[in-house]
């Protein structure tokens, strides 16, 4: 293995966001957006074989697809995977997902569906709560959010809670122990996960050259620092060319604001 | 049994006030040309149950709607539905926003008679404080949990875009992804089939592609031959949804009177010059399905 010298932060952020799905065995693994994606293929090409993954459509491949307009290459069919089957797979929760929320909070619960305190007359429509409420409390969930800040990780709750969190108060009778399964975050800033005590929220892994202190600056609620707090790592080159095997057309450099270098020097 | 029915036949047997769901996903196979007719008509006060897409924010815009019950309404590129953002800013719409496995289970409660579906989706959500009707259910045995349980779905009508159809209400569906138009199905009182191609029967010696039937005919009450009838939204195999089509719509809901706009150039005549224009026959014929 060869350490990359010359990466974005996307790229970064696609390897350690492939970490997310590290033990989950074999499940359908789904990451909605372009860099969620790109790093479930990579577990999938890596270290995480049993991953089954989509066309984005409606149906299992044998290898990750990449992203845009493919050319030659012609996926492999190895299953059906119509939406009736993903939410059988949803409720059986033999899936992880990685998705991008708009708003999330303290608790973990997270927003797409609408800004304002008025859910009858909100200020932004945006997605609707699509399929977070059963994602939530079904599977594992992770979350990439390309821009940390504290627009994004809210002081308050979130406006409209789309994924269940850790808010133990709105959970049900006799629900299970593990009724909510949060994996990773990842942001362009870090990677903080909600396995603090009582489900706080601790940084794991630092980007080259952010402190913890702008991370906490950019949140809306406290952050721990996790006992193993370190550097997130660089990429390999072979990271990086399955990575760019999976995205010919250069689609992650259009995720995150101007496209940053991974290792950056200190505001 | 004849089943063909005209655009006009189907739209006359529509009630104002009815609960009409609609098949599809999005921009995806979408009985778009009747709900052209529905928009010409004086129809209004509907309830729309919908994966929506197009359908939705031009009925909205229209003022067809007094409720929308969705797991989402969007364009897929275009991700928010922009007449319906439009009203739903406006504070104007009632509305059961739902998530998109519990529109299943009440879609699939109601085909079978029973007034609920119990499920764990939802619970914790904003599902619940958004629509506070809903009620949960203890488990009788012996675990005790608290589920919710997801109201039947129950349709006055259905609306679904199938590639082929005979006059008998048999039905093939190509396509990757049958969606829940199944569902729809069964959840309703009366299911109005489009179809791109109306043949004299659908038998065939080719038992395989009989999976693409979706539903039992005794379900279809009228069949409507719509050839390119799903434009601006894909219909598998003939056509890709019409993304220039659905920028172009989607820019009018930011101008004034844009709705007015966008009807007089596109639907204020038939479906034949609808699809002029739109840019013809062999544009839309010509529209690539899309690959993600």
């Amino acid at each position: 293995m060869t350490i990359a010298q010359d990466f974005t932060l996307a790229e970064l952020i696609i390897v350690a966001a492939a970490e997310a799905w590290r033990g989950d065995g074999e499940l359908l693994a789904t990451g909605i957006g372009p860099l969620p994606r790109l790093a479930a293929g990579l577990a999938k090409q890596t270290f995480a074989p049993g991953l089954q993954l989509t066309d984005g459509e409606a149906y299992l491949t044998s290898e990750p697809v990449p992203l845009g307009p493919r050319g030659d290459h012609r996926p492999k069919y190895t299953g059906w995977m119509p939406y009736s089957r993903v939410f059988d797979s949803v409720w059986s929760g033999r899936r992880h997902a990685m998705v991008t929320p708009v708003q999330m909070d303290r608790w973990g619960q997270a927003n797409i569906s609408a800004l304002g305190p008025d859910f009858r007359k909100p200020k932004v429509q945006m997605l609707g709560v699509r399929g977070f409420p059963g994602n939530s409390v079904s599977h594992k969930n992770s979350m990439f959010l390309p821009s940390h800040s504290k627009r994004t990780f809210v002081e308050g709750e979130v406006d409209v809670v789309a994924s269940v969190g850790f808010r133990k108060e709105t959970w049900p009778a006799n629900a299970r122990p593990d009724f909510v399964k949060i994996g990773i975050v990842a942001t362009d800033l870090c990677v903080f996960d909600f396995n603090g005590p009582e489900h706080g929220a601790q940084v794991r892994l630092l980007h080259p050259g952010v402190t913890f202190e702008q991370v906490q600056a950019a949140t809306g609620f406290p952050l721990l620092r996790a006992a193993d707090l370190a550097e997130t790592p660089p990429p390999s080159e072979e990271q990086l060319a399955i990575i760019r095997r999976l995205d010919p057309h250069n689609v992650r450099a259009r995720v995150i604001k101007d496209n940053p270098p991974g290792i950056r020097t200190a505001a | 049994m004849n089943k063909e029915m005209s655009l006009k036949s189907v739209a006359g047997e529509l009630r104002d006030g009815m609960t009409i769901g609609v098949g599809g996903w999005g921009p995806r196979r979408k009985p778009m040309a009747l709900i052209r007719e529905i928009l010409r008509s004086d129809l209004k006060d509907l309830t729309i149950v919908a994966y929506g897409g197009p359908e939705v924010g031009m009925l909205c815009a229209a003022g067809k709607v007094r409720k929308v019950i969705y797991g989402f309404v969007s364009l897929d590129v275009i991700p928010i539905e922009p007449y319906f953002r439009k009203v739903r800013q406006e504070g104007t719409l009632d509305v059961c926003e739902l998530d998109e496995g519990l529109l299943v289970l009440g879609l699939r409660a109601a085909g079978q008679n029973v007034p609920f579906a119990a499920t764990h989706v939802g619970l914790g959500s904003a599902v619940m404080t958004n629509n506070p009707e809903f009620k949960t259910v203890v488990s009788p045995y012996d675990d005790g949990q608290e589920l919710l349980a997801m109201p039947a779905i129950k349709l006055d009508a259905a609306l679904i875009h199938v590639s082929r159809a005979d006059r008998s209400g048999n039905t093939l569906t190509f396509g990757p992804d049958p969606y829940f138009d199944d569902l729809f199905a069964r959840a309703a009182a009366k299911v109005y089939v489009t179809t791109e191609e109306l043949v004299d029967s659908i038998a065939s010696e080719n038992a395989e592609e009989m999976k693409s039937n979706l539903i039992e005919p005794y379900l279809v009450n009228g069949v409507v031959e719509t050839p390119l009838g799903a434009h601006p939204t894909t219909s598998h195999y003939g056509y890709g949804w019409d993304m220039d089509h659905l920028k172009a719509y989607a820019a009018t809901a930011g101008e004034e009177g844009g709705w007015q706009i966008y009807f007089h150039k596109h639907l204020a005549g038939d479906e034949a010059s609808y699809i002029e224009s739109v840019g013809g026959v062999d544009h839309v014929r010509n529209l690539p399905i899309p690959t993600f």
